[in-house]
């Protein structure tokens, strides 16, 4: 196990969680031979993948080699073209209604937040479920309210988004997503641009979600956060899944040249 | 020179208190001379305003208010009454033509139904402007009907008098005018802003080629089309009132420049905030009017109230048409040969009622701008 992390926070800020974190028998994302291009770039290259619901898989690897470009293809922010991705029993195609329907069951938290800026943080917590699940507004305020008090920052609901800290920000945003009840958590680098102080806030947050069985795919370095909660590491390079175990493994026994190469520029400069 | 006589005094670390700024950063003392005085170039610019602003402005103030004549029959009269001929304006005139300026050739006995369409206007614009308004809901419905209604009143019919729209004229013609443009204008352009940015083709092409076609092509000959080519267009026996011609016009004039500036306001809404409002699974149509659009119009602020401003003024080209808007009857009375000769109170008059309302939406926009920032 790695003694140090110079990339993040170390292991044992970590919160760890409280209970046994088990893994469901159905299936909630299949991806099968899926190819993406960027123009002329092949981004992602004959990736197959099977999550079951309750997995909390890490993925990691070099910038550029396609780890947010193969969360993002999960929730369609971009399209493959060519392959099949099945996300909770419905297929991604470019029918919009399926595409809709999969994206009010998947949330998506991003690097930089993305909250919407004119509204509260309430307004921006209960906006989808009022607008996409058609709930009364003082219902969807209340569940607001549950998640906000979840991601602990209950006190923050009346103010904008641009008088809080990235790492409120943050947790806000996880609330937002969380606000539409989906079967599936996705994470995109969630604390790359966050302060150091500010990364275990959110960190704890995610991992209390593990804890409540959310299935979750985090593309993060943060490999105290992977040892703590994931039950699947992922290593990509070059658009291409290289190697997979299960945390323990991955770290101490790694198999593939470029796995052991990542690891040693992440965990030793 | 230093604020700090009193000794230097220190703190342990982590007891530092606030302390009040310098006299010399603050208060009005500072301001001026900070402002006015802080360099000699500074000064220089200051004493040559001040002196300009000494030697223009007791003569206006004296021609426009002190000399001013306030009632007489004729300009003669007028000029009879001051202690120097033309030492002051003949406000009389203006008084005189007032009616004119404000309804054009409107017959007199349905004059009321102009006064009435001005009092349903402005309690349509309260609505529209305030958000604190109570009963909000009820007055944005009525900001809808409004044009409805005042166009039954004004053109008639249905129980009223008709009256030809030849007949409208002065403020009640800018008005009009005015009014619908910037009214239909921003819904169009912002529209066409969204086609000009959509990801089907045809509807891109269709959209940049009419906002390209508008902008490159006068409003005045677009004016003149309406006035006379548009006949041509229309299937014979078509009688398509002038005064609707000049509206579409204008609209579509606006409406091209607006969707520009909707279409940069668009482009500084960040990818993310796309994103965001995709992966929650909001559609095309919820997502723009929820997520973007009240964004990307905060942005346009200034660029939208700037059209609207020069449609505004643009307004006064109808008279190129033959329509008499405030400066097309101003115009017209001088050619008046009691009055002849006073123009500089005419145009004065005119300008001063385009500025009025040209300051007021300026001002408007600076509030909405600060209300709507949300420090971000």
């Amino acid at each position: 196990m790695p003694a140090s992390m110079s990339d993040g926070i170390s292991e044992d800020e970590i919160r760890q969680p409280t209970k046994e974190l088990t893994v469901g028998e159905d299936v909630a994302i299949e991806m099968v031979a899926v190819h993406k291009w960027f123009g002329e770039f092949h981004v992602l290259k004959d990736i197959n993948l099977t999550v079951n619901t309750g997995e909390r898989i890490v993925i990691c690897g070099p910038s550029g080699s396609g780890k947010s470009t193969l969360i993002r293809c999960i929730n369609r922010l971009e399209e493959h073209q060519k392959g099949k991705i099945v996300v909770d029993g419905i297929e991604l195609t470019n029918d919009l209604k399926n595409v809709e329907l999969v994206r009010s069951e998947v949330g998506i938290v991003f690097q930089s937040f993305n909250l919407f800026p004119h509204l509260t943080v309430l307004e921006n917590c209960s906006l989808a479920p009022i607008w996409v699940r058609r709930m009364r507004k003082t219902e969807a305020e209340e569940i607001a309210m549950k998640y906000l008090e979840r991601v602990k920052i209950p006190e923050q609901a009346a103010k904008y988004p641009g008088q809080l800290s990235g790492g409120q920000q943050q947790r806000v945003a996880i609330a937002r997503s969380l606000c539409m009840n989906p079967r599936i958590m996705l994470f995109d680098e969630p604390t790359s641009a966050l302060d150091p102080e500010m990364i275990k806030e959110v960190l704890d947050v995610m991992v209390e979600l593990a804890e409540s069985g959310m299935t979750m795919l985090v593309v993060t370095h943060e490999m105290g956060f992977a040892t703590a909660v994931a039950n699947r590491v992922i290593f990509m390079d070059f658009g291409e899944i290289i190697e997979q175990n299960e945390p323990h493994a991955f770290f101490n026994n790694p198999q593939h040249d470029r796995t052991k190469l990542f690891l040693s520029q992440i965990l030793h400069h | 020179m230093s604020e700090g006589n009193t000794a230097a005094q220190s703190y342990a670390p982590g007891t530092h208190p606030d302390l009040p700024a310098p006299i010399r950063t603050t208060g009005p003392v500072a301001w001026v001379r900070m402002n006015l005085f802080s360099s000699p170039l500074n000064v220089a610019l200051t004493l040559v305003a001040i002196g300009l602003l000494w030697w223009v402005m007791p003569p206006l103030f004296e021609w426009i208010v002190l000399d001013s004549v306030w009632t007489a029959e004729s300009r003669k009269e007028c000029w009879d009454k001051m202690e120097v001929p033309e030492g002051g304006a003949c406000w009389a005139f203006i008084k005189d033509r007032l009616r004119l300026f404000v309804y054009g050739f409107y017959p007199q006995a349905s004059r009321w139904r102009v006064n009435l369409s001005f009092v349903l206007l402005a309690m349509a614009v309260v609505p529209v402007l305030y958000d604190k308004m109570p009963g909000r809901k009820f007055g944005l419905w009525y900001a809808v009907a409004f044009p409805f209604i005042a166009g039954w009143l004004l053109v008639g019919g249905l129980g009223l008098t008709p009256v030809d729209t030849d007949q409208f004229g002065g403020i009640l013609l800018t008005l009009i005018i005015g009014v619908t443009g910037i009214s239909f204008s921003l819904p169009i352009g912002i529209l066409l802003a969204l086609g000009r940015r959509s990801k089907m083709p045809v509807m891109r092409i269709l959209c940049v080629m009419f906002i390209e076609f508008i902008r490159g092509v006068p409003l005045i000959a677009l004016l003149f089309i309406a006035s006379s080519m548009l006949n041509f267009f229309l299937p014979p026996g078509t009688v398509f009132d002038l005064l609707i011609r000049v509206l579409i016009m204008v609209t579509l004039f606006a409406a091209a420049y607006i969707a520009e500036v909707v279409r940069g306001g668009l482009q500084g809404i960040p990818i993310g905030q796309f994103e965001a409002a995709d992966s929650l699974g909001l559609t095309y149509v919820k997502a723009q009017m929820l997520i973007i659009l009240p964004q990307a119009l905060k942005i346009s602020i200034p660029g939208i109230v700037n059209t609207f401003i020069g449609l505004y003024k643009d307004t006064t080209l109808v008279l190129i048409i033959g329509m008499l808007d405030p400066l097309g009857i101003g115009r017209a009375s001088l050619a008046d040969a009691v009055w002849a000769g006073l123009s500089r109170e005419v145009y004065l008059f005119v300008a001063l009622f385009f500025f009025v309302c040209c300051f007021s939406m300026s001002r408007y926009s600076l509030y909405l701008e600060r209300k709507l920032h949300t420090g971000h």
